[in-house]
């Protein structure tokens, strides 16, 4: 039983990881019909900007406290994937707003492999290692162990989606970014300034990626410039098992794949007596996905469009 | 959408132009200029092993032309083709083919077995001689290819002198095994797996991951489940990393033992305080026992900077591929082939004489173990 508690947390943490992720892809989708494949590259570089302004710091200030030092990283990353949101949606979107949709997709592409090289080209291709400064504290829940640093992933992410949440629920321009995925057009003729709210959009959801990315490498350890392009993947497939374009779906999705991959690898294996191993923990998770969609093609919460933000 | 036909035909021409230059075989000052093949991951995950592989090539390759090499009378000046196959299998065989296609005489590599493997039919079919420095895998020189050579012990000796060293020297009884999927990692995995049996221990558990992955929870949880007196990881350093740290945060206390892929610094860097008391094996000797290891160490800390790994076995595969060269004075692949038997060179990394199926004899494989962050050589096997 334990064992089970513990894949449950396991797959909560990574959850909660794909569920900010998959926010930044299912808020752009809502908007533009547009899957910004560069979101990942975005996490990877919240990561690598923390990363590098917490070893500035270390540097200068050996002795610091080491949360002082995470938020500091934390508070520089931020903004940076902020502007870097901006400044792709400017470049690589606005021009192709009103392309062949194709057109868009493959700027995103292109974009993802510039950033790729860019950071390969700035922090080389080593893996960086999270600097140890975070307290190491363990706790036992029914048997199973969860880090200080996991119980805050989990808490952090809650917290986060739920203040995008209300953002969106509650407030003006969560009210416009629920028309313009209803009607650009209309919204705009309704006096809503279109181009704001997509550029709004792309800096909130460059934001969660920050977040996120330093989520991830202080989770592992490890920041690498590779490292957005399968988190990036995984997702945007918990994006589309929620169906994507919906908040609630994406937050449900990534929690849900999370849990299903945990599940899957540590279980899976048992279940098929050695015939399949833990190796298939992705064919798994994609498996439920593909059954997923068979039965609501629009993911699990897709259908309720006007929701959508 | 009008694709403008002149610029088209004129980019070509360039292109053709600029082909035509590339392989053009004598330059101009009547030096024979001779194509040596390096072949790794230049890109991806591995990046950083890839480019230490290459750097250890391309030091061999400016030392050699430093001192002058002459072949049947005239001088020959190396150069070094450095290709990237992002360790993957697909790409080491386009990759493998444009080596041949541009005429290389010998190839230094691949770095991963999984890589090294499909490539060698290629350079077999073309009669080009291939020596990799990494690859470890037992099935990369049992296929009967006569082209296929390598300068480190293979994971038959390696996995043999891991398991039994589980077994007998760390007393682990109950065993648990995770690997990459590699053809390295499963290979090694495989020959851990028969040795500890051999050796009256018992394999409880068998988990597998991928050479991309970064979250071990999952499995490592069912391995503990199973509570294991050791976990032995095959694969890289990429993985081994934060898999020492999940371990210790999933409350296993299970020591880990893993083999060359996680014997390096990185694996330090990215495992941190985690590391501590993590044991795993290399092939060869150390850095500092090897006969030219302080030299090398010297030399190619003063150019590239800090040795990840399989620097030194790069570096002795380029020397290899010239001495036979030289033994047949040519440069022609056939007949570095037939020296490449013959080979009896005092390397970097020791002694090099190779079997009849393109192993290095008596391969010796020493194992380490993190003692206060940093890796402390425990004792060489033979």
């Amino acid at each position: 039983m334990d064992i089970f508690t513990q894949q449950i947390i396991n797959g909560l943490v990574l959850g909660s990881i794909y569920a900010l992720v998959a926010l930044g892809y299912t808020m752009v989708y809502g908007i533009l019909e547009l899957i910004n494949f560069a979101h990942g590259e975005v996490t990877m570089m919240g990561a690598m900007v923390a990363l590098a302004v917490m070893g500035a710091i270390l540097g200068v200030a050996p002795n610091m406290p080491g949360i002082l030092v995470v938020v500091s990283g934390a508070l520089l990353a931020i903004p940076a994937c902020m502007l870097l949101g901006f400044a792709i949606e400017r470049v690589a979107y606005r021009p192709l707003r009103h392309a062949p949709r194709l057109a868009p997709l493959i700027t995103a592409i292109g974009v993802s492999i510039i950033l790729q090289n860019v950071a390969m080209l700035v922090w080389g291709r080593q893996y960086i290692p999270f600097p140890e400064i975070l307290p190491k504290s363990t706790f036992t829940v029914f048997g199973a162990h969860i880090t200080g640093l996991q119980i805050f992933i989990i808490v952090l992410s809650a917290l986060v989606m739920s203040g995008l949440w209300w953002l969106v629920q509650r407030t003006r321009l969560g009210r416009a970014m629920r028309a313009c995925a209803q009607s650009r057009e209309v919204a705009s003729l309704m006096g809503v300034n279109v181009n704001k709210v997509i550029s709004l959009t792309f800096v909130i959801g460059s934001a969660l990626a920050a977040i996120a990315g330093l989520m991830v490498s202080a989770y592992y350890g490890l920041a690498h410039y590779y490292m957005g392009f399968m988190l990036g993947l995984k997702a945007f497939s918990a994006a589309v098992l929620g169906g994507i374009g919906n908040i609630a779906g994406a937050m449900l999705g990534g929690l849900l794949l999370g849990v299903i991959e945990a599940l899957g690898a540590g279980y899976i294996g048992d279940i098929t007596g050695g015939f399949l191993g833990s190796h298939y923990q992705d064919v798994f998770a994609f498996f439920v996905l593909i059954a997923v969609l068979v039965f609501r093609p629009s993911g699990l919460l897709g259908e309720r469009v006007a929701t959508r933000a | 959408m009008r694709i403008k036909i002149p610029n088209l035909y004129f980019f070509m021409l360039v292109l053709l132009a600029v082909l035509t230059a590339c392989s053009k075989k004598d330059s101009d000052d009547g030096i024979t200029v001779v194509r040596i093949g390096s072949v790794s991951p230049l890109t991806g995950a591995q990046t950083h092993i890839g480019k230490d592989n290459e750097n250890g090539a391309r030091l061999a390759v400016d030392e050699i032309n430093a001192q002058g090499l002459t072949l049947g009378g005239k001088p020959v000046q190396l150069e070094l083709l450095s290709e990237d196959d992002a360790a993957d299998p697909k790409t080491a065989t386009l990759v493998a083919q444009k080596l041949v296609d541009n005429s290389v005489v010998a190839v230094v590599g691949h770095l991963n077995s999984g890589t090294s493997i499909p490539a060698s039919k290629i350079y077999s079919d073309n009669g080009v001689p291939q020596v990799s420095p990494s690859a470890t895998a037992v099935k990369y020189t049992a296929q009967g290819y006569k082209t296929a050579f390598r300068v480190m012990a293979n994971d038959a000796q390696q996995g043999a002198v891991l398991g039994q060293y589980a077994v007998t020297k760390l007393n682990a009884k109950r065993v648990a095994l995770i690997d990459d999927r590699s053809a390295y990692g499963q290979g090694l995995a495989d020959e851990v797996e028969k040795a500890v049996i051999a050796a009256g221990g018992q394999i409880v558990d068998r988990q597998y991951t991928s050479d991309k992955a970064t979250d071990f929870a999952a499995i490592l949880t069912a391995i503990k489940g199973k509570s294991p007196d050791l976990v032995f990881y095959g694969g890289m350093d990429p993985q081994a990393g934060p898999m020492a740290r999940q371990m210790k945060s999933l409350g296993l206390n299970a020591q880990l033992l893993g083999a060359d892929g996680m014997q390096n610094i990185n694996f330090l860097k990215l495992a941190g305080i985690d590391a501590e008391n993590a044991i795993a094996s290399s092939p060869g000797l150390t850095l500092d026992v090897m006969p030219g290891g302080i030299t090398f160490k010297q030399n190619f800390n003063a150019r590239y900077g800090d040795i990840e790994v399989y620097a030194p076995y790069a570096y002795d595969a380029v020397q290899v591929i010239v001495a036979a060269m030289k033994r047949a004075d040519s440069f022609e692949p056939a007949k570095i082939l037939a020296e490449l038997p013959k080979t009896d060179y005092a390397g970097v990394t020791g002694q090099i004489k190779f079997d009849a199926k393109g192993d290095i004899l008596n391969g010796a494989v020493t194992l380490y173990q993190v003692k206060n962050g940093a890796w402390v050589a425990l004792e060489t096997i033979k």
